[in-house]
């Protein structure tokens, strides 16, 4: 929508508001951008609960900015013992939990946060694949929106090592060696990334700087250039076609309602409901049941201890599943290596997906049953490996992790044929009720 | 410029040159912060050698020092257990260490300078974990049923035997490190230096 309309400076109507309008104006583009994004910004009027989790997930990103920013102010990035022989970082979470005033509400809202982001990601993505959002033209939209999703990993990985406790500690270990899987230059690479021959203070500062720097910008960065390519094409909806088709003689998409007020009241609703949902856990079961907060990491980390078990926190799961199912050297290349590239490559199987769907319809309501039933059974393997990945393996459970890893790999792979062969229905020429 | 109009040769090489100079000068500016990030040179001075007693470790007995941040494991080795390294060499991935894990005078069927005392890195060599101690033989969690006793990841699930060797088919893709190390004495020995190698 933007670029397209070229508005009209605002006219004052002779109140002091209006001067002040008007001033402001003829200065900067206001009143234009409120339209372009907000008020004449024409969104499909058939969207339905899936379509509440991009505002969401908008929502905790300012959440875990407020939340860091005061945490910020009482944490301190140090390995080094203090003088009662706890590291120092894990005793500044302790103090932010018991003696900053109000600082365990702060840091629960931030660690259930981070989960309650990946959350709201999971099932904003799955929208996309239920609707379709993918598919020409939002490949960019579903591109940076998968950058997104990498960068939030980014960041919740260096943020899980600040408290620098026993998962924080091995759970880098484990992370960081990834790389040394690469040939020739993996171990120097790993060094360098750690910035010491163990994980240490040095990459405990250099997460610190990543994880409240770094990383936030290039997050904000992206999630504009996301929103940007999304009001340029306009948004999908759960029937799949395009209501800028359809427009009435003023050029507003007949099936199009401006944004706001009518998405930013039901986005609100939306809000509600998640915050009631959000204060529970964050005063109630802020750890989960070790879900969200791991009983390991109550133990300050220790460099020659691994704890018994080990699992990454929930979110990371099914790629460490993939990670583990990966346990046979083929091809001259050891199944540790395998086991990287399966894992960077169940990530990076996201971008292809635009160009991977050769179905002639886009949503789930005009498909037929083979991607009803790839997706299916492409969201009950995800979930399986989520599920594994938090349990110690044993020969049985590699075995039905490698199962789920194929079936997870097969969604994408098959996706060009099973999409085309497809027997489809019609898509209507409006949108309709549902 | 107008399409019609001639193109000034001369005018686009300095062009060209004065973004391939402003090129190679982003280059370059990268290099100190790229440097900044590998290890200090305090971190590089921190690796000095640890001495530990070994006198007080009895036969089945392990114990750990650490060396650099990480934990190395001294086990006493008991006569049973030697013997027990012949009978798994089938079983093992490389029971005849010729992958680069050792100093060479640990690359030996015990893997160590003296039999009874393994000396090794106790840190995984898949994903840098460090393995749990099942030293005692049969069946534990994890573990298959004629277990003749060693190393279990609790990340992954590699298995090491008593000499640090992995098992087949685990994700970790080698031994375990054997560390350079050295006897000042029986029961006294120095870890991270092998100068004066017996």
């Amino acid at each position: 929508m933007a670029g397209a309309a070229n508005y009209q400076k605002y006219k004052s109507d002779g109140s002091r508001l209006g001067d002040l309008t008007e001033w402001v104006d003829a200065r900067f583009p206001l009143t234009s951008t409120w339209r372009a994004h907000l008020s004449e910004y024409y969104a499909p009027k058939n969207f339905n609960f899936w379509y509440y989790f991009g505002s969401l997930a908008f929502l905790v990103l300012v959440l875990q900015l407020v939340t860091g920013i005061f945490l910020t102010m009482h944490y301190k990035p140090d390995a080094s013992l203090n003088s009662a022989g706890v590291p120092v970082a894990f005793a500044a979470v302790e103090y932010i939990m018991r003696d900053v005033p109000w600082g365990w509400l702060i840091r629960y809202l931030h660690s259930t946060g981070a989960s309650a982001f990946f959350i709201a990601v999971y099932l904003h993505m799955f929208r996309a694949l239920l609707y379709g959002s993918y598919r020409k033209p939002r490949e960019l939209i579903w591109i940076f929106g998968v950058f997104i999703y990498l960068c939030l990993m980014a960041e919740a990985f260096a943020g899980y090592l600040l408290p620098w406790g026993q998962m924080s500690y091995w759970g880098a270990q484990v992370i960081i060696n990834l790389f040394s899987a690469i040939p020739l230059i993996g171990p120097e690479l790993t060094v360098w990334i750690r910035g010491d021959y163990v994980v240490g203070d040095a990459t405990l500062n250099r997460m610190f700087s990543f994880h409240v720097v770094a990383i936030p910008l290039v997050l904000i960065g992206i999630v504009a250039v996301h929103v940007a390519a999304l009001h340029e094409v306009g948004s999908n909806n759960p029937d799949g076609i395009e209501i800028k088709k359809k427009k009435d003689e003023r050029g507003i998409p007949l099936d199009g309602i401006p944004f706001h007020p009518y998405y930013t009241v039901k986005d609100i609703f939306g809000v509600m409901v998640f915050l009631i949902f959000f204060s529970i856990i964050v005063f109630f079961a802020p750890e989960l049941g070790g879900y969200f907060l791991e009983f390991n990491n109550f133990i300050p980390a220790d460099p020659l201890v691994t704890p018994q078990h080990i699992a990454p926190v929930w979110y990371f799961t099914p790629f460490y599943s993939i990670l583990r199912a990966n346990t046979v050297n083929f091809f001259w290349v050891d199944a540790k290596l395998w086991g990287v590239i399966f894992m960077g490559l169940g990530v990076m199987a996201f971008f292809f997906l635009p160009w991977l769907d050769r179905s002639p319809v886009k949503s789930i309501r005009y498909r037929g049953p083979l991607y009803k039933g790839a997706l299916a059974i492409f969201v009950v393997a995800f979930l399986i490996l989520g599920y594994l990945g938090m349990l110690p393996p044993t020969p049985g459970r590699t075995i039905v992790a490698q199962v789920c890893t194929v079936l997870y790999f097969l969604f994408f792979l098959l996706m060009p044929i099973y999409s085309r062969l497809d027997r489809c229905t019609p898509e209507p020429e409006r949108v309709r009720w549902k | 410029m107008s399409i019609d109009e001639e193109l000034d040769c001369g005018r686009r090489r300095l062009l060209v040159a004065t973004a391939a100079a402003g090129g190679v000068a982003t280059v370059a500016t990268v290099v100190p912060f790229v440097a900044s990030m590998a290890p200090s040179e305090r971190a590089k001075a921190a690796g000095a050698p640890v001495e530990v007693d070994i006198g007080k470790l009895g036969p089945g007995q392990m114990m750990v020092a650490e060396w650099r941040g990480k934990p190395v494991w001294i086990v006493h080795r008991t006569p049973e257990m030697i013997a027990g390294l012949r009978r798994i060499e089938d079983r093992v991935a490389d029971p005849e260490s010729r992958r680069d894990m050792q100093p060479k005078y640990a690359k030996n069927p015990h893997r160590s300078i003296k039999p009874e005392f393994l000396v090794v890195v106790g840190i995984c060599t898949h994903l840098g974990c460090s393995p749990t101690e099942k030293l005692k033989p049969g069946a534990e969690s994890g573990v298959e049923a004629d277990w003749p006793g060693g190393f279990l990841c609790p990340c992954h699930g590699s298995t090491f035997d008593l000499a640090g060797r992995v098992y087949k088919n685990k994700p970790a893709p080698d031994n375990l490190e054997v560390p350079p190390h050295m006897y000042l004495s029986d029961s006294r020995i120095v870890i991270g230096s092998d100068k004066k190698a017996v």
